[in-house]
């Protein structure tokens, strides 16, 4: 038995300890969130935060995850009025959606680091979240909107 | 459309209607079908005191359910569809449910009457009309139900607002009936309907009894000076639910007891497993069981990740490719393809085509398109559950009748045995109507009978198997004389994607494809001496429909080769389109995309523009496309866009295709291709075939024109123009003229 905390749940699982976080979330804790798109960090979609990082949980080992805290976007604190999620919402960002749920992990990553970024700071640290449908100039214009939101808040 | 249910033998008026061209045609198609309760799928599951109008509207004492006929892919038809009932319901969002259509003839698309019929788009004569209206019948008959082709607005346009006004119509009847009050005298709002003295009476409520009178059938859709949602910028439905994490995906679905599938499948497509060695596998954590299918392995496990690794374990020894191995030999029959024996059709000719290209200065190019992936980031999966009784199946499709003939045929069930579950999908661009996933899924479950069974691809394995873009080489000629463009010949010769879908979905089409004809012969400018051409390459990989299909090539092709014989004859890419183009209000698309980007000639500094025009799927869509040459590379700075589509029901969605296509169109043309060696493609992932990141994306700006006589589509319409745009702008900024995609392989981008 692996036991990990999940979005501030205690969880344990009895699986390998080389199984990727990202299928233990969905086959086995039922959290789908987290996607799978390519499985060799290529796309993002499975973007989660690790003990306050964002991370490709596709390529995290659920042996070495054992003790950390993982949120998923479904554990996100105060998820209902979230400043990047409101302004996800509110820009239309998605069309298939498939990728957003990382779009976003990765986005409050962003913020965290750098609370105001430009578009050039957007697209280093978002290229690594691939968007088949090309949503990426709604997901620029999202993070900017986040990003003032975020400053009115304070 | 020989294993479809031919529709019930009703007649119908062939009348004038359907010849007076325009809206009133698409009304016509679709006010029978939408009033008639005859072949009404929703009939047979209608619980007690509950009522339907028409195949789109169904209510319940507790709830009202509107049905999406055409797939959700990621372009938000999951939402307009509704929101077209809603509109002339009166019914807000959060008042009803959305389920997503059933296998039934009277799902059959109208929209694709204009894309079947041998005539261009721009051609609204009697006698293009008159085809059309054939072409429509035949798909009733047929009841093709299909979402593509941009076709989801053109189909459902007129049709559901008219499906929305009978189910108004008919409960203002009921409330009347109830009330004593004259249905002229009742208005309805927000799910009621209010007497004159206040009284609101909700649509449930009135469910029993409009089950029991007639369906007001002469009802009408509002005009829309009157929308309230439509027209203007609205919340899509699906967005909360997919930013919340909420929205589940195929992928995401689960059964009872279900166990996880993963296959390995012969990467030289369709050729069978001759044998494979399992050992390894099969004391592998979390297995179950290993399946030996038609043209592959499967293993059986207890969750999709054991299933992967272990596939991925087993040795398979696979038949050779039936077309060539290596991709030299894909282009080497491709070019020895331009030849009487191939010929596919000659589309048009104008003038005097020798004659033609006698005169003046001759101008020849070639220009090449390889085979590209769809690869939409949700993998193909599935969940199939075969009992005694049949096969239920859970899977994300855009054809939901021919899922149920290929799975039916795969297990020799019948395709009323095969009960579908559509499901929201993370991305199609063609995929998800071939059938790789509904094959192998029918094959697993049968052998698993009773326990439910999740399919997931592997990415790797959906690489392998996502049969890709048609390749294709163009070889043009033409001549310009006195600064005028005398002659163009076009010839192509190319897969043919849509014979290939239309192969698979069995229903063989022995017609020239006409996909092949798309940007090829759809070409809007005076020529005098003008010809077009395909040639149908035999004995390559099977190929598909491609989001945009034969114009995300020829669109290329035939661009950027205008743009050639333009500057050849010393003018102004944008003055001289504009000049040349022959229809006005496709002139006025053009013109729009001028004054958006205020186009002034060359701009020097290692700066450039291109401008293409193309019309697919009846939009004609303009582009252009604004580059840097820097020390690093070409940077794509700035795109402009106009597409007309006679009428823009969601501008904030409508925004939202358009850059995605524009998107779609860069980032392929830039850096995709997909090469084969021994029977296999090369690229497995997308570190292999990256299409466009965000840090490429340029701003894209957008404008919708609203003077089409006819409704039409956005999906696809953006992307053919995108590649020649961004080729003739790297000419402008450099001189050097690309005629091969991906353009990555003759120059850097930033």
């Amino acid at each position: 038995m692996i036991e990990l905390t999940v979005n501030g749940i205690k969880r344990q699982v009895d699986v390998v300890p080389e199984m990727p976080l990202l299928w233990v979330l969905r086959d086995e804790l039922g959290i789908t969130s987290a996607k799978y798109g390519c499985g060799v960090a290529q796309c993002g979609a499975c973007t989660v935060h690790i003990d306050g990082k964002a991370v490709r949980s596709c390529q995290s080992h659920i042996g070495e995850v054992a003790g950390k805290s993982v949120i998923t976007l479904e554990g996100l604190d105060n998820k209902e009025h979230h400043p990047v999620l409101q302004a996800w919402i509110e820009h239309q960002v998605p069309q298939c959606g498939y990728c957003q749920t990382g779009q976003i992990m990765q986005a409050i990553s962003l913020l965290r680091k750098i609370p105001k970024p430009t578009d050039e700071q957007i697209n280093q640290v978002m290229s690594g979240n691939l968007c088949r449908c090309g949503t990426y100039p709604r997901i620029r214009a999202a993070i900017h909107a986040a990003a003032a939101k975020k400053m009115a808040e304070k | 459309m020989g294993h479809m249910q031919t529709l019930s033998r009703r007649a119908f008026v062939f009348g004038s209607a359907a010849m007076a061209g325009g809206i009133a045609f698409g009304a016509y198609a679709s006010a029978e079908a939408a009033t008639s309760a005859s072949d009404n799928p929703l009939a047979a599951g209608l619980g007690p005191n509950s009522v339907t109008f028409n195949p789109w509207v169904e209510i319940s004492p507790d709830k009202i359910t509107l049905i999406a006929q055409h797939a959700d892919i990621g372009q938000g038809v999951g939402s307009v569809q509704p929101i077209m009932i809603a509109e002339e319901m009166d019914l807000d969002p959060g008042q009803f449910e959305i389920r997503f259509a059933e296998p039934s003839p009277a799902y059959f698309n109208t929209g694709f009457a204009d894309e079947f019929a041998p005539f261009v788009a721009a051609d609204q004569s009697p006698a293009a009309e008159e085809a059309r209206a054939a072409t429509l019948e035949w798909l009733r008959k047929s009841g093709l139900q299909m979402t593509g082709g941009s076709s989801t607005i053109p189909d459902t346009y007129q049709k559901l607002r008219l499906a929305g006004a009978v189910a108004r119509e008919t409960l203002k009847a009921a409330a009347a009936k109830r009330s004593g009050v004259a249905a002229a005298d009742l208005r309805t709002q927000s799910g009621h309907v209010i007497l004159p003295n206040g009284t609101k009476i909700a649509y449930v409520a009135l469910a029993a009894e409009a089950s029991k009178i007639p369906p007001v059938l002469d009802a009408q859709p509002r005009d829309p000076s009157k929308w309230r949602m439509l027209g203007k910028p609205m919340m899509r439905l699906d967005v909360r639910s997919k930013v919340m994490g909420e929205l589940k995906f195929g992928i995401d679905q689960k059964a009872e007891g279900m166990l996880y599938a993963s296959v390995k499948l012969n990467p030289s497509k369709g050729q069978p497993l001759k044998s494979y060695d399992a050992g390894k596998a099969r004391s592998m954590p979390g297995v179950r069981k290993i399946l030996e299918i038609n043209n592959g392995v499967a293993v059986i496990a207890t969750n999709s990740w054991y299933a992967m690794k272990a596939v991925d374990a087993i040795a398979c020894e696979w038949a050779p490719s039936a077309y060539p191995a290596e991709q030299a030999d894909h282009w080497k029959v491709l070019e020895s393809s331009f030849k009487p024996e191939f010929l596919g059709k000659e589309w048009k000719k104008i003038g005097d085509i020798e004659a033609g290209l006698k005169t003046g200065k001759l101008v020849e190019a070639e220009y090449r398109a390889p085979y590209v992936a769809h690869q939409p980031l949700e993998p193909l999966n599935g969940i199939g559950l075969v009992t005694d009784n049949g096969m239920e199946i859970w899977v994300g499709h855009q054809s939901p009748r021919f899922v149920q003939w290929v799975a039916a045929t795969a297990i020799g069930l019948k395709p009323e045995q095969i009960t579908f579950h559509n499901q929201w999908t993370g991305g199609s661009f063609g995929h998800r109507l071939e059938y790789e996933n509904v094959r192998v899924l029918a094959e697993i479950a049968n052998q698993m009978k009773g326990t439910p069974i999740k399919l997931v691809f592997s990415r790797e394995e959906d690489f392998l198997q996502d049969i890709p873009r048609q390749i294709a080489i163009a070889r043009h000629r033409g001549s310009v004389d006195k600064s005028k463009i005398v002659a163009a010949d076009l010839q192509l010769a190319s897969t043919t994607p849509l014979k290939g879908l239309l192969e698979r979905s069995g229903t063989p089409s022995k017609d020239p494809d006409g996909q092949l004809a798309a940007g090829l012969w759809n070409v809007y400018y005076d020529i005098p001496n003008f010809r077009a051409t395909s040639y149908e390459a035999q004995g390559l990989s099977p190929s598909t429909t491609w989001r945009s299909v034969g114009a995300s090539t020829s669109g290329f092709f035939t661009e950027s080769f205008v743009d050639e014989l333009i500057h050849a004859a010393g003018l102004d890419p944008m003055t001289a389109r504009i000049a040349m183009c022959t229809v006005p209000h496709y002139r006025k698309v053009l013109e729009t995309v001028a004054e958006m980007s205020d186009w002034k000639g060359p701009l020097g500094n290692g700066r450039g523009r291109g401008v293409a025009f193309v019309e697919s799927f009846g939009t004609p869509t303009a582009e252009v496309v604004e580059v840097t040459a820097t020390d690093r590379g070409i940077r794509i700075d700035k795109v402009w866009v106009a597409a007309d589509v006679g009428k823009v029901v969601d501008p904030l969605n409508f925004e939202s295709q358009v850059q995605g296509g524009v998107v779609w169109g860069l980032g392929h043309a830039i850096n995709c291709e997909l090469t084969y060696a021994k029977g296999a493609v090369q690229q497995t992932n997308y570190n292999h075939h990256e299409a466009m990141r965000i840090y490429q994306c340029p701003v894209i700006e957008v404008r919708g024109l609203e003077n089409d006589p006819k409704v039409r589509g956005i999906g696809e319409p953006p992307v053919p123009p995108a590649a020649p745009a961004l080729a003739n702008a790297i000419f402008a900024a450099t001189g050097k003229r690309i005629r091969e995609m991906p353009f990555n392989k003759f120059i850097d981008f930033v």
